[in-house]
């Protein structure tokens, strides 16, 4: 098996592009991210590990914006994401010059995705070792819209998704425990995911909010904790109603 | 004593491997002719001139409540020669978007297909259709791109999307314009007068059809290069629909009827010996 999984073009016996699946790996080592999809509000919740001290927090912002209505996550390596987020950059521009209309949260994916499975089938280079979590609103009929690629090139939508770090966990809790949500309860939904395998407290999150008229805010540390707080007293009240009623002697 | 090796430089030897016709064409000496002209800056300048025609013809199309309106003649003319009577100047892109025909009508038939190529494309890559913007700023670069290079375009691409009626002229300069009322050809003069003074926004379909049918006939009437039949289309929600074809020699006598003259002197037999 060693011998197939030096030039990525080369697939081994048992079908498997050992390249793409060690890309994975990656992945699975990266910080957890969460996309959760709402009516009317999409929302982005990342694990930030511990910055150093001296680190200015600000340059190293986790969720990223590609166009007014379109924001990405992603898991992974972070200097190949750079790269990624500033081709798919141009191409929202791009589009916009060509047919003077912004991208559909669709369209974006598919170039990204398209340009991710590229990197697969060439030769001397090695596939992006990220994936992404892609939210946004489409320009005309509003509809919102949440979707993943990963580094094989393969995209597809979402009503919440997980990636990176202990995703399998948050993913079972999502599927759980989703339902359809709007505005805070979307928020609320996305951090108690995320919350099931990060320390809580404001400052080992990162958490976006995207609504139609709104784009993308970033929620200030103070309002995460806050959320955080309101998280933790729930899940307090129900594991006391599950306990029941104190005995009355 | 070594000697220096030039055999790099050795021009004969060929690049690649096997001497295939590229190879020949890259290994030997480049070289081109140069055209025998008296001013050799000023001649390209000159061909082109000679080979952009006049747009000899006459379309016109509008927005109004209703969609838009959209009509041509028919005639396409070669110097004083009329080559046919019977040319379709308007072209149908796809089910909801028209577009019309004016300069050369290889170019126009050419670059409206491969619109048309482009717009299904689009459709089928992002499961939705092109907006009029979309398709008109497609052709509009394609045209720029072959700027200076002798094609001669004058179009309207006119169609309805989700935002509704959508109307922009594109031409071979590389314009691209928006806009509400528009005649291209040799009778647009003609036809930009009775349009613009018979224009209101709140017209139905048929007062629409009418103002271009009128147009046109007044552009033929006057203008040499343009005539044959007056073709009028209307695209709404659901799509284009062409209303009608009138030969303008019949619109004519249907709209300036000849009177029966009053006689002031009659002939009469003379009884004659």
């Amino acid at each position: 098996m060693a011998r197939y999984d030096r030039a990525i073009t080369v697939f081994s016996p048992d079908g498997h592009l050992f390249q793409v699946e060690y890309a994975l790996e990656a992945v699975r080592k990266g910080n957890a991210a969460v996309g959760v999809r709402g009516t009317d509000t999409i929302v982005l919740a990342v694990e930030k590990k511990s910055t150093p001290k001296l680190q200015d927090s600000r340059s190293v912002r986790k969720i990223v914006n590609l166009d007014n209505h379109i924001a990405l996550a992603c898991a992974g390596l972070k200097a190949d994401a750079r790269v990624l987020i500033n081709r798919a950059r141009i191409e929202c521009q791009s589009h916009k010059l060509t047919v003077e209309d912004p991208v559909t949260v669709e369209y974006i994916t598919r170039y990204i995705a398209g340009l991710q499975q590229k990197y697969t089938q060439s030769g001397g280079v090695r596939p992006f070792g990220l994936s992404t979590l892609i939210i946004g609103f489409d320009p005309h009929t509003a509809v919102p819209s949440l979707y993943q690629t990963d580094p094989s090139g393969t995209f597809s939508a979402w009503k919440a998704n997980a990636t990176g770090r202990n995703s399998n966990s948050i993913r079972e809790f999502l599927e759980k425990n989703y339902k359809e949500t709007s505005g805070q309860e979307t928020v609320k939904l996305a951090m108690r995911a995320l919350l099931e395998v990060v320390e809580s407290g404001g400052k080992n999150l990162e958490v976006a909010v995207m609504t139609k008229d709104q784009g993308l805010r970033q929620l200030e540390e103070a309002e995460i904790d806050a959320i955080v707080a309101e998280i933790e007293a729930e899940k307090a009240a129900a594991e006391a109603a599950k306990k029941g009623p104190p005995k009355e002697t | 004593m070594m000697k220096i090796d030039f055999s790099g430089l050795d021009a004969s030897v060929p690049l690649c491997g096997n001497t295939d016709e590229l190879c020949n064409e890259i290994s030997t000496e480049q070289k081109f002719e140069l055209p025998t002209a008296a001013d050799f800056d000023g001649f390209q300048r000159e061909a082109v001139q000679m080979v952009k025609p006049a747009k000899g013809t006459t379309t016109l199309a509008f927005i109004f409540k209703e969609g838009v309106m959209v009509a041509a003649d028919s005639r396409a003319s070669m110097g004083g020669y009329i080559s046919s009577q019977t040319v379709k100047k308007i072209i149908e892109i796809n089910p909801y978007m028209l577009g019309t025909m004016a300069g050369g009508a290889a170019d126009c038939q050419f670059w409206h297909r491969n619109l048309g190529v482009k717009c299904r494309l689009h459709e089928l890559a992002n499961k939705r259709r092109i907006s009029v913007t979309g398709a008109s700023k497609l052709l509009a670069n394609i045209l720029y791109s072959y700027r200076g290079m002798g094609l001669s375009v004058g179009t309207m691409i006119a169609g309805w999307d989700e935002t509704g009626p959508g109307l922009y002229y594109v031409d071979s300069e590389g314009g691209r314009l928006k806009g509400t009322r528009f005649s291209v050809g040799s009778g647009s003069p003609y036809a930009y007068g009775v349009l613009d003074s018979g224009y209101r926004f709140d017209m139905s379909v048929e007062e629409g059809a009418e103002l271009a049918r009128r147009a046109i006939y007044h552009a033929t009437f006057r203008d040499g290069a343009s005539g044959g039949v007056a073709s009028v289309y209307h695209v709404g929600p659901n799509g284009w629909k062409k209303l009608s074809g009138d030969d303008v020699g019949e619109l004519h006598y249907l709209y300036y009827p000849v009177e029966p003259a009053s006689v002031e002197q009659e002939m009469t037999e003379v009884s004659g010996s």
